[in-house]
């Protein structure tokens, strides 16, 4: 962010992936990867998994809970990180932001 | 050096457009419609780019509209898995094509505008067109596509961002592209006509940056710097074949638009090889790859690979030499030429309109 450090997303805040964009599968570079406009980044299957939840209807909450669940570990800060990094990026809209 | 793939491939289907804009990147020698690529032809250009790596179309021109293939054409990208943008004037969107265009898989359509003041849009433009436009954004919205508004900045239009950004905000655009312009091709013609002042350059980029805050998370805005008043000059692509291609009307494939420009290179064209072998094989794809063709100052710069001496056309174009640092560098022994190029901003705008040459060279 220009303003200085980044904030958080909110655990609160409902993150949609940005409507220009969607999750491919490249199959030259064998990975997923998000496409949109003009622009291109390799994601992992973490980072899919979490952009798959962001339909603007679960939480950051409840997207950290439900991973948290699947790999038995507390993803809370990972989660929270990468969904504030893709929304700088305008990646993920947040509603109401 | 190891080779990268590419990530994005702009087609030009075609120089045919039923706007003359002044500031438009095609060549001033433009090729008429029999000497266009096939349907087939292009085909296999997707087929080999997505293969080599490519991720990014644009569907670009002169106007892509006119061919009659262009559903088929993005229905072959969306199937390699290719992202494809529509680049268009919105001249000839109709609702059924729109819908055949939806129903193809097109990703993302980008609609061009050149002023909110409409006598002056169309003064640019050469022709009636601002109806049409607004008529094709609304159809876009309509069927609920992924729509961004590009706006082309000049002289003629700078002093109206403000108003320009509130536009593209009222049509629902999900993006707006407000890019200063580039001096290739017709613009190159036009500079003097086309060249903002100072003044209005310093005015309205606070203005943009504004914007870009206020309208996050609602509408992305991408604002290109005019680079003759930067102090460094561009990444032009990401750097001469590193990530981009592009292929001509009548299948040159080139690293930057303004490479037919540079008469020496020996240009190939994918009617006669396989992308992969021009990507990675072709003298010019490989004329100006890495560092070692660089002279000084950018050969001891620390800033070389992170701009890589700017645009090798605009060098080129500029100076005679390819190889010389792009003058828009400050640091350029040649700058100014650019210096010189920035006290133009006074003559009166009378336009070279873009055509296709009547008599075709062949």
């Amino acid at each position: 962010m220009a303003d200085g450090l980044p904030m958080s997303l909110s655990p609160a805040a409902r993150p949609k992936l940005w409507r220009l964009a969607r999750i491919g599968f490249d199959r030259v570079r064998q990975r997923p990867v998000l496409l949109y406009p003009e622009g291109a980044m390799f994601i992992n299957d973490t980072g899919k998994a979490i952009l798959e939840l962001c339909d603007g209807t679960h939480t950051v909450a409840e997207i950290s809970a439900q991973l948290s669940t699947r790999y038995a570990a507390d993803v809370t800060t990972d989660v929270t990180e990468y969904l504030t990094t893709m929304f700088d990026r305008d990646l993920v809209q947040v509603a109401d932001h | 050096m190891t080779l990268n793939q590419p990530t994005t491939l702009l087609a030009e289907l075609t120089y045919r457009c039923p706007l003359h804009c002044p500031y438009c990147s095609n060549p001033l020698e433009m090729s008429r419609a029999d000497a266009e690529l096939s349907t087939e032809d292009w085909k296999r250009v997707f087929t080999q780019a997505r293969n080599l790596g490519v991720l990014q179309l644009g569907l670009s021109g002169g106007e892509p509209l006119v061919r009659k293939d262009l559903e088929e054409l993005v229905a072959h990208a969306r199937e390699e898995g290719l992202y494809t943008t529509l680049v268009t004037s919105a001249l000839g969107l109709t609702r059924p094509r729109a819908e055949r265009l939806k129903a193809a898989g097109i990703d993302h359509i980008q609609i061009s505008f050149q002023d909110t003041d409409t006598v002056n849009a169309e003064r640019i433009a050469g022709v009636r067109s601002v109806k049409q436009k607004l008529e094709g954004a609304a159809l876009v919205k309509a069927l609920d596509l992924a729509f961004s508004v590009n706006v082309v900045l000049h002289r003629g239009n700078l002093d109206r961002l403000a108003e320009i950004i509130e536009m593209a905000a009222a049509l629902g655009a999900d993006r707006l592209e407000l890019a200063n312009t580039q001096y290739y091709g017709w613009a190159s013609k036009n500079r003097h006509m086309l060249m903002p002042t100072r003044e209005q350059v310093e005015r309205s980029r606070p203005i943009a940056e504004a914007a870009i805050k206020r309208y996050k998370g609602k509408m992305q805005i991408l604002y290109v710097l005019p680079d003759y008043y930067e102090q460094f000059p561009k990444p032009c692509y990401g750097g001469w074949g590193n990530v981009y291609i592009l292929v001509t009307p009548e299948g040159r494939a080139l690293p930057c638009h303004g490479a037919t420009q540079i008469s020496h290179l020996q240009f190939v064209n994918v009617r006669e090889h396989a992308l992969e072998w021009i990507w990675t094989q072709s003298p010019i794809f490989n004329a100006f790859r890495g560092n070692d063709w660089m002279q000084e100052p950018c050969r001891s710069c620390p800033r070389k690979d992170k701009d890589f001496g700017g645009c090798r056309c605009q060098a080129f174009a500029l100076t005679g030499d390819a190889t010389n640092t792009d003058p828009v560098c400050t640091l350029s022994p040649r700058h100014e030429i650019i210096s010189g190029a920035l006290t133009e901003t006074t003559a009166p705008l009378e336009y070279v309109y873009r055509e296709i040459a009547t008599v075709e060279s062949r």
